[in-house]
């Protein structure tokens, strides 16, 4: 990724915060970005806008398996274990 | 990858444990399901297939070697299957072509709300954290993801609600690093302007 970044404006960060996140920026990209925070309130609030996005999806629930696939995948494990 | 708990369970599969099999289609059933229904039309077929990728752990579980995690193992299993049935079924939906439903570059927030020169011009306002814990917040996040195509839906169901790392995605997905990132960079995008959009309604 290199969008521009020796002049990283807010509008080029906003696309960076994913690879941030991940810790995919090189270390360059990084301290520029961390720079860039430091003296940005509009973008430090940005980036915990999404932290808080990420965290509040990963309070959602994950499906269950419904009896009635968890009962038939269970006859297929003993068909199997029976061969 | 492939460890100590994986080890554990492999040995019990094959020793023919229930209870080892219970548990695995307890934790992964729901997210083959979901990537089943990617490759082919209709929920009933998603089901077979992933009846069918079961059937193909059990009987090749004494062949599998740790050489990658068995989760990881068990969903190259599924997108294999799940490809051969879309393509019987005419209707095979390859990543590569879903991506192509992304279009080209959406931003991640609007244009109007920068300067010319790229600085906020509408920066975002801070969150009432009342709000954002209530439970209602969290049906805007649910309907925002239902909205999204459905590759960066699974990719960020993958990712923050299973909490996958961004390798095992990719591996599930056969998704490329650089095509992995974009598609959750876009769909978390839309889910925080739901959000913002939500939260800065009067109540």
């Amino acid at each position: 990724m290199s969008i521009g970044l020796a002049h990283l404006n807010c509008r080029e960060l906003v696309e960076l915060v994913t690879a941030y996140l991940d810790g995919d920026l090189s270390s360059g990209e990084r301290k520029r970005f961390d720079a860039h925070l430091s003296a940005c309130d509009g973008c430090t609030m940005y980036v915990e806008q999404m932290r808080r996005t990420i965290e509040l999806t990963g309070t959602l629930g994950v499906d269950d398996v419904s009896r009635e696939a968890e009962e038939a995948l269970l006859r297929a494990f003993r068909d199997w274990k029976a061969q | 990858m492939y460890d100590a708990g994986d080890a554990q369970l492999v040995e019990r599969l094959r020793a023919g444990d229930e209870e080892a099999f219970r548990e695995l289609i307890r934790v992964l059933n729901p997210s083959l399901l979901r990537l089943a229904r990617m490759f082919v039309p209709t929920a009933a077929l998603a089901e077979e297939v992933v009846q069918e990728t079961w059937l193909a752990v059990l009987n090749g579980i004494d062949r599998f070697e740790g050489r990658s995690s068995l989760k990881t193992w068990i969903f190259r299993i599924l997108t294999n299957t799940a490809k051969t049935r879309g393509e019987r079924e005419r209707r095979s939906v390859p990543f590569s072509a879903l991506d192509a439903e992304d279009g080209g570059f959406e931003p991640a927030v609007e244009r109007s709300r920068f300067t010319g020169t790229g600085h906020w011009a509408v920066p975002p306002r801070a969150w009432p954290e009342d709000r954002l814990l209530a439970k209602e917040t969290r049906l805007v996040i649910e309907r925002a993801i239902e909205r999204l195509p459905p590759s960066q839906r699974s990719v960020i169901t993958l990712r923050d609600v299973e909490g996958w790392t961004a390798a095992e995605v990719r591996n599930a997905l056969e998704l490329s690093e650089t095509n992995q990132r974009v598609l959750l960079h876009r769909a978390r995008t839309k889910v925080r302007r739901a959000l913002e959009q939500y939260l800065s309604e009067e109540q």
